[in-house]
């Protein structure tokens, strides 16, 4: 089963797919084509954690050494948007890329959670294409949030699909597409860190709660992005999570 | 646990960050944490003393409820302890100006931002950082109007009674509107946010048993104190 949260006629809903190709089915039984909504994240997102060089040729592209611990960093809740959002990209930027990310979703409390019972904490999966501005790393706590927190710089969605209806681990071909070029692509079969690793690795410290998420990192294939680019990140069985690049000027900046 | 009142009169029985706002915290904001690195600040990893604000996240795991302990994980281990001036966010603050920031500000809250101790700034120290319970607020917020100069506020942390660390509000690289301003370029600060104005160097340690306090003059004292994680769970 997938789900997605939907705004429609004044609510936000809860989305299945409809009947024909092209609809959503709310909740509440309407139907409706599924350009007729607002996509948001499609589910109540509480804390986001966030892997960096988490594909071993990613790291390579990027000249660092893989790491003996997961280079793990945090996100808040402003910078989310929906399917079909908007990222603003500032005019100052020379370099900003899109990432393509299977995201994992927490379903149940997670504390001191040894691997092989890791898997059963997770509710499901979702893409993530998590926005970066290279322009402003600095090497302190680095990625920081001016590089990787920015408003609209995370897009989630379109579906949760339940962990029930993906093999565990998952292992997906992950690509991406700006302007229908194929752009970057991988496979999450290759993550270093694996995600009964992550989640073992994480609530030793820090206990997991329903709705948290987990993006696991993206492959090779990072390209700069352009005002007026469509940049669309699918994960096999998961999702295909459209967005488009915007420049200043629709922010009055 | 004591009920929060807004300036407008309101009774929260669940203090507001709870219900729906994020914690922050920003790296190397005093001058003399900055300082204290020395040569160091320049030199590889870091090449360079930061430009941009650096923040991290304390996220809700990290919140410590009313009259809850920080916790450690067995009675060896130590947290530093930093002491922050919080600034609570009362209006939504997106690309605002350095001018117009403190009408953003709903007003000050002192918060515990306990920390394994960590002395590389490289990458996001989340396993030290965003521990369960390690991040105490409180005891009431105070409105802006209620502080004439941010800047000239003291904190003072306290150990088993005793005054450890002193620290002045007014060495730092960016005063509250500033950083306010800062912050809101790229990301919008949402009601009931918190923005942790900076931790001084030489934060003292603590380990299992110790009592703290957190002490601002107008804003009151924080206090709590730190359990070992078996104890804990015995005693909650």
């Amino acid at each position: 089963m997938k789900r997605a949260r939907v705004a429609f006629a004044g609510a936000i809903h809860e989305a299945t797919p409809g009947a024909t190709e092209g609809t959503l089915r709310l909740a509440d039984g309407r139907h409706v084509a599924e350009d007729a909504v607002v996509w948001l994240a499609p589910f109540e997102v509480s804390t986001i954690v966030a892997l960096g060089l988490n594909y071993a040729d990613h790291a390579k592209e990027l000249t660092f050494k893989a790491q003996d611990e997961p280079l793990v960093f945090l996100k808040g809740p402003g910078s989310l948007i929906g399917h079909r959002g908007q990222t603003r990209r500032p005019a100052d930027a020379t370099f900003m890329h899109y990432e393509c990310e299977l995201a994992v979703v927490i379903g149940k409390p997670a504390r001191k959670v040894a691997r092989a019972d890791a898997m059963a904490h997770v509710a499901g999966y979702t893409v993530a294409n998590d926005y970066a501005i290279r322009d402003y790393l600095e090497n302190w706590y680095r990625p920081n949030l001016r590089v990787k927190n920015r408003d609209g710089g995370t897009v989630l969605g379109p579906w949760l699909v339940d962990a029930a209806d993906v093999e565990a681990p998952p292992q997906l071909a992950l690509r991406t597409f700006v302007n229908g070029r194929l752009a970057q692509q991988g496979n999450t079969r290759d993550l270093v860190f694996d995600i009964p690793f992550l989640i073992e690795y994480l609530s030793a410290f820090m206990t997991l709660a329903p709705g948290d998420v987990i993006l696991t990192g993206t492959p090779e294939g990072v390209s700069n992005v352009a005002v007026g680019d469509e940049v669309v990140c699918e994960i096999e069985g998961i999702g295909r999570l459209a967005n488009t690049i915007v420049g200043d000027a629709a922010f009055g900046r | 646990m004591t009920a929060l009142v807004s300036p407008e009169g309101l009774v929260f029985d669940v203090p507001p960050w709870r219900l729906s706002g994020q914690v922050y915290g920003v790296l190397m904001n005093h001058r003399a944490a900055l300082a204290a690195l020395g040569d160091a600040a320049t030199q590889p990893p870091y090449g360079a003393a930061p430009k941009g604000v650096v923040l991290y996240v304390k996220p809700r795991n990290t919140l410590i409820e009313p009259g809850g302990a920080a916790l450690v994980d067995d009675p060896s281990q130590r947290l530093e302890v930093g002491a922050a001036l919080g600034i609570v966010i009362g209006r939504t603050a997106c690309a605002v100006a350095e001018s117009g920031a403190m009408a953003c500000v709903a007003g000050y809250v002192i918060v515990a931002d306990f920390s394994v101790p960590h002395d590389t700034w490289f990458r996001p120290a989340i396993r030290f950082k965003a521990r369960d319970a390690s991040c105490a607020i409180g005891p009431r917020v105070v409105a802006r109007e209620a502080i004439a100069d941010a800047g000239a506020l003291e904190v003072g942390v306290y150990v088993d009674g005793a005054l450890v660390h002193v620290v002045g509000m007014g060495g730092t690289f960016r005063s509250v509107a500033r950083l306010v301003a800062d912050v809101s370029e790229f990301m919008t600060l949402a009601p009931g946010d918190v923005l942790m104005a900076g931790v001084a160097p030489g934060a003292p340690t603590v380990g299992a048993g110790a009592r703290v306090a957190i002490k601002i003059d107008g804003l009151g004292r924080l206090e709590t104190r730190v359990l070992a994680s078996a104890d804990a769970a015995t005693t909650q």
